[in-house]
């Protein structure tokens, strides 16, 4: 919050060096990307779903074999656990690879 | 803190409940047999004990708005993600989903898949970012490089929009099953649940919020489990066998109702597909946008986010938060497919015309007396109520929040108010919310549980949400730009929820709803985004030069950390 910044000089001086530092904008590009891949993803595969849902609901009741269970089961489900995994994929890499460039960053600019 | 006033409190609560009990049981012969359930009783007065002995400790530990609001920053990510999952799991998903799947079958998974899939969107873009830039509330973020006074409004008004709305489906949810359980009547059940969140939310604050919500995430996991798992037992472990007999139960509930046998069977095998609940290819995605972004934007959820030390601890607590609250979906589907096979044409559970004992939320409640007896009965009677405590301690918690640190700290006192004023503010805050929230339930008595949430998920995805990205991640966003963008998101989703036919027609009794769909979060959200945009790049003023001038140092932080409120601030 702005008015908690007392030191507003030092701060701005900060941002520029961290700014400049090209790991910074590396780090930055990389993770943003990232996070938007995943976020188009998880959009295409649950607005697949909702779109199936409004348009082509047969699709979704029709049997998988000679039984009751409709494709919409495992459908249904499976958007749920995809939520989960791209979660998961996001914090591995997030962990491994985000977290060690971040930390050298933070080393070296004094946090 | 002095204890008294907890003990007092407890009195309180059991001098409002224990009489009534008995008169009710007196009254009505109809509710005869739940007043007796002792199993049901005794659990019940366990888990009030153990939460109010929680509070107690936790009043101690409650010394700065820092503890009140964050418990000091110092929970871990597995137990944030627990906490989120005790704050997000609410009765209308346990009770409301479970009721869908029993009605209709297959519609309930479309709620279950648009309550999860919000967890990615937020981890991706948000959770990381709001713990780097935030405080307390999310408005800290938002208004991070704005001018403080509107942001903070506008903030604080959606905060306590969204809070109402979900209290309101959770005091109803609450009244309902106590009435059940107990016999006892509607406007006592909201009246205790309004005197407990109160006591834990005043004394205990963020510490003891997080507990009861990681007790009550951990209680409810588990009972869940028992009943999914007891469904399948009952089946062999085939989900085939579970679904083929809840088809023959629909089409025999058809038949009975006069359908041919052509009819009812198509009757019957129409819960394995998406039914009458999407209506037009609009109303889905709306609705489907409601519930995937308006989670991203939900004030109570947001605040979870400040109660780790850092970003890495904030995306964990997602991982476990997103794992917990997915794996519980796939039971509530199985959960309500049981109630199909052992409640749906069980005389025991069915009022004389068919409908469910209780109402139509009590699908789950009635499959846990089936598998268990009266004994599972009121172990799970007591999970449910534990649920909706959690969910309305930490709703209240955010909601006298956006008044104290919002509206008090930030505008009336510009910041520069202390600790221990904020956190007075707070306190006086929480049983003025508790009785809007007792009032409102009471009044909303006979509305559906699970659509008062999508109302409050639709405000979240049209405020919250646009204004929280477009200043996370648009150089070019003004003060000017989010505060009428986001006033125009929410205001945009009220109005045409009210003009929509779930209220125009089954609240207000009109004829032919304005606005024809389910759900407004396609036109709003849009509205909000486009607006912010459109205002933004218009506005020339002095305001706006500095709020573009601070991006930068906003995005150092919130992508890096560097200079981001730690875990010890006190």
């Amino acid at each position: 919050m702005e008015q908690e910044d007392g030191s507003q000089d030092k701060t701005a001086g900060h941002v520029h060096a961290i700014e400049a530092d090209e790991r910074y904008q590396r780090l930055v590009t990389r993770r943003s990307r990232f996070g938007w891949r995943l976020t188009i993803l998880m959009l295409v595969i649950y607005f697949g779903y909702i779109l199936l849902i409004a348009f082509e609901p047969h699709i979704l009741a029709r049997p998988l074999g000679s039984g009751v269970t409709s494709l919409g089961i495992p459908l249904g489900l499976g958007v749920i656990v995809a939520g989960i995994v791209l979660t998961a994929v996001y914090v591995r890499r997030a962990n491994k690879v985000f977290d060690r460039d971040l930390d050298a960053l933070r080393k070296d600019h004094g946090a | 803190m002095s204890r008294w006033p907890i003990t007092r409190t407890a009195l309180i609560v059991l001098a409002l409940g224990w009489p009534a009990i008995a008169a009710a049981d007196a009254l009505t012969g109809q509710t005869e047999q739940q007043a007796a359930n002792w199993p049901a009783i005794l659990m019940f007065s366990a888990f009030v004990l153990a939460t109010l002995g929680i509070t107690r400790w936790a009043a101690g530990r409650v010394r700065s708005a820092s503890d009140f609001y964050t418990a000091g920053g110092g929970i871990t990510g597995f137990q944030n993600g627990l906490a989120i999952a005790g704050d997000y799991m609410s009765a209308a998903s346990f009770l409301g989903i479970s009721a869908q799947i029993f009605a209709d079958g297959y519609d309930g998974l479309i709620y279950s898949t648009g309550f999860l899939v919000g967890w990615p969107i937020l981890l991706f873009l948000l959770a990381e970012r709001l713990r780097n830039l935030g405080r307390y509330t999310f408005a800290d973020v938002a208004s991070f490089r704005f001018a403080q006074t509107p942001v903070r409004l506008f903030a604080a008004f959606s905060t306590l929009a969204v809070v109402l709305f979900y209290l309101i489906a959770q005091m109803v949810g609450a009244g309902q099953l106590i009435k059940l359980l107990f016999g006892l009547p509607y406007t006592y059940a909201v009246l205790i649940v309004g005197a407990l969140m109160t006591c834990y939310v005043l004394f205990g604050g963020m510490v003891a919020t997080t507990w009861v919500q990681i007790i009550k995430a951990v209680m409810l996991l588990g009972c869940a489990s028992f009943m999914a798992f007891a469904v399948l037992w009952n089946f062999g472990f085939s989900p085939e066998a579970l679904f083929a007999k809840a088809v023959e139960i629909k089409t025999g509930i058809a038949a009975v109702a006069g359908a041919s046998p052509e009819e009812a069977a198509a009757k019957g095998l129409s819960i394995m597909g998406p039914g009458g609940f999407i209506k037009d290819p609009l109303s889905a995605i709306s609705f489907g946008m409601a519930l995937m972004f308006g989670t991203a934007g939900l004030p109570h959820i947001l605040m979870r986010f400040f109660t780790v030390p850092d970003a890495k601890e904030a995306r964990k607590s997602v991982l476990w938060a997103t794992g917990w609250i997915g794996y519980f979906y796939i039971l509530t589907f199985i959960i309500g497919f049981g109630a199909i096979t052992f409640v749906a044409s069980n005389p025991d559970y069915l009022m004389p015309d068919g409908t469910l004992k209780g109402g139509g939320n009590m699908a789950a409640i009635h499959l846990a007396t089936a598998i268990g007896g009266d004994i599972f009965l009121g172990i799970v009677s007591a999970v449910a109520f534990a649920t909706i405590l959690a969910v309305v301690a930490g709703l209240t918690l955010s909601g006298a929040s956006a008044v104290s640190h919002d509206i008090y700290a930030s505008v009336v006192k510009h910041g520069e108010a202390n600790s221990a004023d904020e956190l007075k503010v707070s306190r006086y805050t929480v049983p003025v919310l508790a009785l809007i929230a007792i009032v409102l339930g009471i009044a909303f008595e006979k509305q559906n549980v699970a659509f008062m949430v999508s109302l409050a998920f639709a405000l979240a995805a049209s405020g919250n949400f646009p204004v929280l990205v477009m200043s996370l991640l648009w150089s070019g966003c003004t003060t000017r730009g989010v505060v009428v963008g986001g006033f125009v998101g929410v205001t945009l989703a009220l109005v045409l929820t009210i003009l929509s036919p779930a209220i125009w027609e089954a609240v207000l009794g009109y004829e032919g709803a304005p606005f024809p769909y389910s759900s407004p979060t396609i036109f709003s959200m849009t509205a909000a985004f486009l607006t912010i945009w459109l205002v933004s790049r218009a506005d020339k003023s002095g305001r706006a030069a500095v709020d573009r001038a601070g991006y930068p140092a906003q995005r150092v932080r919130a992508e890096t950390g560097i200079g981001a409120a730690g875990a010890s601030e006190h």
